[in-house]
């Protein structure tokens, strides 16, 4: 069986691609450029194409699809009535698929829910790592703010946590927040320098 | 407690009514809470609808009517109960491709580049490619209309292929295609990077052509019949400052934001206020109408327009004719909706829920169940007309 994946995000392609490489006479192709989309997909004759939600061929993609009709092999949308739950699962998931006309039913169910948690699992780690990135970015603010207030009030370092803290529960906001704030109105007023 | 609305949308001028409702406050006036999807390709916009990601979307007419009727995947029932606007589409042919068919510059009569088309044709030796935003579109249909009554048939003489809107300068630059039917800011785009000239816009094929509309799945906008009756309040308001000069500039400027169109206020200020620049480093050129969002009732939902968007799929694409899936294409198109929104309000209802396409000549007042209506010439540019109660008359009238 032969499975196309195409993604404009290398990452999550790979990802796929080695959830796939489990899969039993499997052979897949990723293909993360725009440019020749048709014909690097016209050249593999897939069974399946997997293809993000966000892709901006998509609409490319299923023109052909509806042209290919005319060929050998060709392609429909995954979309027969008796899979929606899978087809809603997987749009929930961002990804799309595309099955070769008479591809046996039973093979497809396993692939697209394999293909459905790849792309879940990948959600998930993009968002792990916002959040981490984001943690970073405010542990980063407060040590600025507690240095500011260091600075001008000539504060202790507990101390300067102190003061952050309690500015925070008084105007029921976060610490981080409180801390952006003394950092921006610093940088503007140009002061603890 | 106001209702929340997600709506879906493809980053395009014409998806501005609400966006706009929201931005000024006339959709949270009306206790809704919009919320916003952008995406890149139509398939994925309609999946949202579809699996319920979004309660309403800005969307291709054509394309509601083919998931209704089931063309292409099986049949799920969309409703239309408001028109986003009518045209607001060009055509964009490169720049060697306009020197032989427009040479004059400007913007050129459809039957006269039609015909220098078709003598282009000849003399170039090969088969020219047109880009379409997608099989299901009034670009396609326009495009297809425009050529065929030129004596260009398409598929035979020209290949039509699908591109991406955002990808339509790319595409004509590298030669992929040789021209394209695209909404703006995109046909601005290639002109801006000097891989294309505007020849025609689309409201010169059909001078009151049914562009995107709103769509929204059938049984959900049963359910929640109140807060899409108020979305449609809220995008009348917002197409009433759509249309006000005085606000131009700050619509511009909302819609280019990158979480909506993301793209220069400066093309998108062309786009709003009918202004063109057909050629790199030429003069802007007013064309009225250009888009049309708001007046003579452009939003009211025409089942005539679904009835000639249904012709056009018949003499294009896979359907065979058939009368009780002309009743349901028509079906899509839902007026009593829209009058039962605007019933009591400052907005003009027609008295008629259908006319003849491409039948007035002259400004005519035209029957209202509320408020005063006069209606500009709607022609076709080749002088047809299309009466929804002769469907198959005019089917084959056009072979």
């Amino acid at each position: 069986m032969r499975i196309a994946i195409v993604d404009e995000s290398a990452a999550r392609a790979a990802i796929i691609q080695e959830g796939l490489g489990d899969v039993e006479d499997c052979e897949t192709l990723v293909i993360t450029e725009r440019r020749a989309l048709i014909a690097q997909v016209a050249a593999f004759e897939p069974d399946i194409v997997l293809m993000d939600l966000g892709n901006p061929s998509r609409d490319v993609l299923e023109e052909y699809f509806v042209v290919s009709r005319a060929l050998a092999k060709p392609i429909a949308m995954f979309v027969d009535e008796s899979d929606e739950e899978s087809i809603a699962a997987s749009v929930d998931a961002g990804v799309s698929a595309y099955v070769v006309d008479g591809f046996s039913k039973s093979r497809i169910k396993p692939l697209l829910d394999l293909a459905v948690r790849r792309f879940n699992a990948f959600s998930r780690l993009e968002s792990d790592l916002a959040e981490a990135r984001g943690q970073l970015a405010e542990r980063a603010n407060v040590d600025k703010a507690k240095r500011i207030l260091m600075n001008s009030r000539g504060l202790s370092e507990p101390e300067a946590y102190k003061e952050l803290r309690s500015q925070a529960m008084r105007s029921s906001k976060r610490i981080a927040d409180v801390a952006e704030a003394l950092v921006l109105a610093d940088q503007i007023m140009g002061t603890g320098r | 407690m106001s209702d929340r609305l997600k709506i879906g949308f493809l980053p395009l001028v014409d998806a501005a009514l609400p966006i706009l409702a929201h931005e000024h406050g006339f959709a949270e006036a009306q206790g809704l809470e919009l919320e916003f999807v952008r995406d890149l390709s139509w398939a994925t916009v309609l999946d949202r609808l579809l699996y319920g990601h979004t309660d309403a979307a800005h969307m291709l007419a054509p394309l509601a009517i083919a998931t209704t009727l089931g063309i292409g995947r099986p049949a799920r029932a969309l409703s239309v109960p408001f028109v986003l606007g009518l045209n607001g589409n060009a055509i964009t042919v490169s720049c060697a491709i306009a020197d032989a068919i427009q040479p004059q510059g400007g913007l050129g009569d459809p039957q006269e580049v039609g015909r220098k088309l078709k003598e282009a044709l000849r003399s170039i030796g090969r088969k020219l490619r047109f880009g379409v935003v997608h099989r299901h579109s009034s670009h396609n249909y326009m495009l297809r209309y425009w050529l065929a009554a030129c004596g260009i048939q398409p598929e035979v003489d020209v290949d039509i292929v699908t591109v991406a809107p955002p990808f339509a300068a790319d595409a004509l630059e590298s030669g992929e295609i040789d021209g394209i039917c695209v909404g703006e800011p995109w046909n601005s785009v290639a002109v801006e990077r000097g891989v294309g000239r505007i020849v025609l816009t689309t409201a010169q094929i059909w001078r009151r052509g049914v562009e995107k509309v709103l769509a929204v799945r059938t049984p959900l906008l049963e359910e929640r019949r109140g807060a899409f009756e108020r979305l449609i309040i809220a995008m009348r308001q917002a197409g009433e400052h759509f249309v006000d000069p005085a606000n131009w500039d700050v619509n511009a400027e909302i819609l280019s934001r990158p979480h909506y169109v993301g793209a220069d206020p400066a093309l998108l200020l062309h786009a709003i206020s009918d202004r063109l620049r057909l050629a790199q480093g030429g003069d802007l050129v007013h064309f009225p109408d250009f888009m049309f969002q708001f007046r003579e009732a452009a939003n009211f939902p025409w089942v005539s327009q679904a009835g000639w968007l249904y012709a056009q799929m018949v003499r294009w694409d896979a359907p065979h004719f058939d009368p009780d899936a002309a009743k349901d294409a028509m079906a899509v198109f839902r007026p009593d909706v829209y009058r039962a929104a605007l019933a009591g309000r400052n907005s003009p209802l027609p008295g008629a829920s259908s006319k003849v396409e491409g039948s007035i000549s002259n400004p005519l007042g035209v029957g209202a169940q509320q408020g005063r209506l006069v209606m500009s010439p709607d022609n076709f540019f080749d002088g047809k007309t299309f009466d929804p109660e002769r469907l198959e008359e005019y089917l084959a009238s056009l072979n």
